[in-house]
């Protein structure tokens, strides 16, 4: 008899989804997804309305990551104006992009895996959550606290405001910045780059008390995709698109991201509401008869952290690319870290990186210059914006008539990106631990954090304190209820 | 001119027959919250939020269309009144879709100010959300029929003060829209002089100029006293700035 295991709420992760898993006649998982249960629908709702409000718009599309939407949506603002933004507005605009690196991943990798990776995967689901790590491990959360902490007020500082400024507009930003805030900025920057080195120290500590995890948590061949600098460096905030294929080969160089279509589809199912966005050329098929057909899945690839680090050559900065030769020997020679569990790793690298290019950039003689915004008029009738956040590439698209009154907006999240792996992630999980149906909380949890390494950000909500219920319900496979099993 | 005497929340009041019962109120820093008033343009008593009670009358009278009479007996903040004025500024909201956090003018929004003011914490009127465009056809200034709430001050300060009368206002009750010109884009209308008086004295983010982003919109008043005192009074400088 066949049935299905279900995980509603999926906990500590930003947003609403739940997970399912089907079990076959002989009580081995046969298939498992990770079903996004909430629509937001601001692709739609902003139709009719000016460009020139969407930073505003789209940033709160999220409030861990408001500034990714900000600045993929100025820069298809730009793009529409058809301008070049005054050089000291795009070091800002870097700036404030690298801040938000800094405070989404220390709070992914503190808040919401940390209970995993410092408690156990198997401890006390009560304890295993924010507060039990306060009360286990006080000076580690304490830490993972001041570094978000360093990340929003940097934010703050260029903005005005920690969550959805509105300083980054089409043209460039709107205030400068004056010295006594580079100042404020310059002294916070020790203490943030001591806690990193923490955390990396902490992160590789526990390397041996996760072999198995490493093993098969999310690692399987897959393409990467980022952003990379004209010289093939990390880059976040502009640059070329490259992919690289799990053998280490490029397949796409460096592509301008505005010609994005050319190599990206977007396929939907009914059981969820995330997009499933695939590399095209890996996806098409040859038919009999000569006809090519799109098998999309063959089209994966990852996004984010562990993928920004694949597909560059060099961090660009020195003590982020002594972690990245570090980094790159967890894999065989020459071929990208193909396993998932290394994001939390990549992601305290990218701090790292973030932190060194803040330094470096706070100290640019041009980076108070006063001229920090472009005037013109709509001169492009679409426009494309890129930004890599947190979790990844960031696209949007719009088209607008010749009023700058908006027709059409198409929006590829990170995390929609990352919807195959993580499907993959989870059917490799559930394979390897669930063996004639037998579930334990452990087990779940363990699911759970496969989901977790992806960070993904389904809604502007965070749930980072506290255990939410778990329910597992074991269906038949007529869809009859015949086990539930509830975490309260 | 002679004077009338007149009781307001219980006190005895002097004024000038033919003056309005707002502006007495505002000469003795009474605060009533007014949205369609603006200093310098004609009343027109459509936002009923200066509303207040007076004796011998079961109706709720506009103070800024009515004028002081010998004997009235005035209550500007009662329970009922506050209640109503709550009620008037929740239709409001709930009447198009304003979304202030997005909005130009948040922060600097004379409803918004009027609705914190009075402790609106939320709306309890189902939203109506109806599908309103907005016009970018002008080169300089935009309309977002989405945050008008038909004040009509644009259609006043263009016909009282600068005399082209491009807006107006057409339907009927919740369907009522401005328009310029014979309802049609702005871009298009050859009576508008781009002089800019309507997006000055808007109070909302219903009229903003192209290009503002995020509670960037601030509006000025001030050059209605400046046309008015030398159109009326023939004052033409004012010492010390003031």
């Amino acid at each position: 008899m066949s049935r299905t295991i279900l995980i509603d709420p999926v906990t500590r992760i930003e947003g609403h989804a739940k997970i399912t898993i089907h079990l076959d006649e002989d009580g081995q998982v046969a298939d498992a997804r990770f079903h996004v249960t909430e629509f937001r629908g601001f692709e739609k709702f902003c139709e009719g309305r000016s460009f020139w409000e969407m930073p505003g718009i789209t940033a709160r599309i999220c409030g861990i990551c408001p500034v990714s939407h900000l600045m993929a949506s100025a820069k298809a603002g730009d793009a529409i104006l058809g301008i070049h933004i005054p050089p000291t507005a795009a070091k800002l605009r870097r700036l404030m992009n690298w801040a938000q690196i800094v405070q989404s991943h220390a709070l992914s990798f503190f808040h919401l895996s940390g209970p995993d990776l410092l408690l156990g995967m198997d401890s006390d689901p009560a304890k295993r959550n924010l507060m039990g790590l306060v009360e286990k491990f006080p000076d580690v959360a304490r830490n993972g606290i001041r570094l978000r902490r360093f990340g929003q007020k940097v934010i703050e500082i260029l903005g005005g405001r920690s969550v959805h400024p509105a300083w980054v507009v089409p043209g460039g930003v709107r205030e400068p910045l004056s010295d006594e805030n580079r100042s404020k900025i310059r002294r916070m920057l020790p203490e943030a780059f001591d806690i990193v080195g923490l955390a990396l120290d902490v992160l590789k500590d526990s390397f041996d008390q996760f072999r198995d995890e490493e093993a098969m948590y999310g690692n399987f061949p897959s393409l990467y995709m980022g952003l990379v600098t004209p010289d093939g460096g990390l880059e976040h905030y502009d640059g070329l698109l490259r992919v690289v294929d799990s053998d280490g080969a490029i397949l796409e160089p460096g592509l301008p991201p505005a010609r994005f279509r050319e190599i990206l589809g977007e396929a939907v199912e009914p059981w969820s509401y995330l997009k499933f966005p695939f590399y095209k050329p890996a996806a098409i098929r040859e038919a009999q008869g000569g006809r090519s057909t799109l098998h999309y899945p063959a089209g994966m690839y990852r996004v984010g952290p562990l993928a920004r680090l694949n597909v560059c050559d060099c961090a660009g900065t020195p003590r982020a690319d002594a972690e990245l030769r570090e980094f790159r020997r967890l894999a065989p020679r020459g071929r990208p870290v193909a396993n998932s569990f290394h994001y939390h790793y990549a992601r305290l690298i990218e701090i790292l990186y973030a932190l060194e290019r803040i330094a470096e950039t706070i100290d640019d003689p041009s980076i108070t210059d006063k001229r920090v915004r472009a005037h013109a008029e709509v001169n492009n009738m679409i426009g494309v914006g890129v930004s890599e956040a947190p979790r990844g590439t960031l696209f949007h698209e719009y088209h607008i008539d010749e009023n700058g009154i908006l027709q059409k907006v198409n929006l590829i999240i990170a995390t929609g990106q990352n919807n195959l792996a993580m499907n993959r992630t989870v059917k490799q999980i559930a394979q390897y631990h669930i063996k004639d149906g037998k579930v334990t909380e452990g087990v779940l949890n363990r699911i759970e954090h496969g989901i977790r390494l992806y960070d993904p950000c389904l809604s502007c909500s965070t749930h980072a304190v506290g255990q939410m219920p778990m329910v597992v319900e074991v269906y038949d496979a007529g869809g009859k209820l015949i086990d539930r099993v509830k975490r309260e | 001119m002679s004077v009338v005497t007149l009781t307001i929340n219980d006190e005895l009041v002097s004024a000038q027959e033919g003056q309005t019962l707002l502006s007495v109120l505002q000469e003795r820093g009474i605060e009533v919250p007014t949205l369609c008033h603006l200093d310098g343009l004609s009343e027109r008593g459509g936002c009923r939020l200066c509303m207040v009670e007076m004796e011998g009358s079961g109706r709720l009278q506009a103070a800024c269309v009515t004028q002081v009479q010998e004997g009235m007996v005035v209550s500007t903040h009662s329970e009922r009144l506050v209640k109503y004025r709550r009620m008037i500024l929740e239709l409001l909201f709930s009447e198009r879709n304003h979304v202030c956090a997005v909005c130009v003018m948040n922060g600097h929004c004379e409803l918004q100010w009027e609705a914190a003011k009075i402790g609106m914490d939320h709306v309890r009127y189902e939203y109506l959300n109806p599908d309103l465009p907005m016009d970018a056809s002008h080169e300089r200034f935009v309309v977002d029929h989405n945050r008008c709430i038909l004040c009509t001050r644009c259609v006043r300060v263009c016909d009282e003060i600068e005399g082209a009368h491009v807006w107006d206002v057409m339907g009927r009750g919740v369907n009522s829209r401005t328009i310029v010109d014979l309802n049609q884009p702005w871009g298009t209308s050859q009576s508008c002089t781009s002089c800019g008086k309507c997006v000055q004295v808007c109070p909302t983010g219903a009229l903003f100029s192209k290009g503002a982003t995020v509670a960037e919109m601030e509006k000025q008043h001030n050059f209605l006293r400046w046309i008015l005192d030398g159109r009326e009074k023939k004052i033409w400088s004012y010492e010390n700035g003031k």
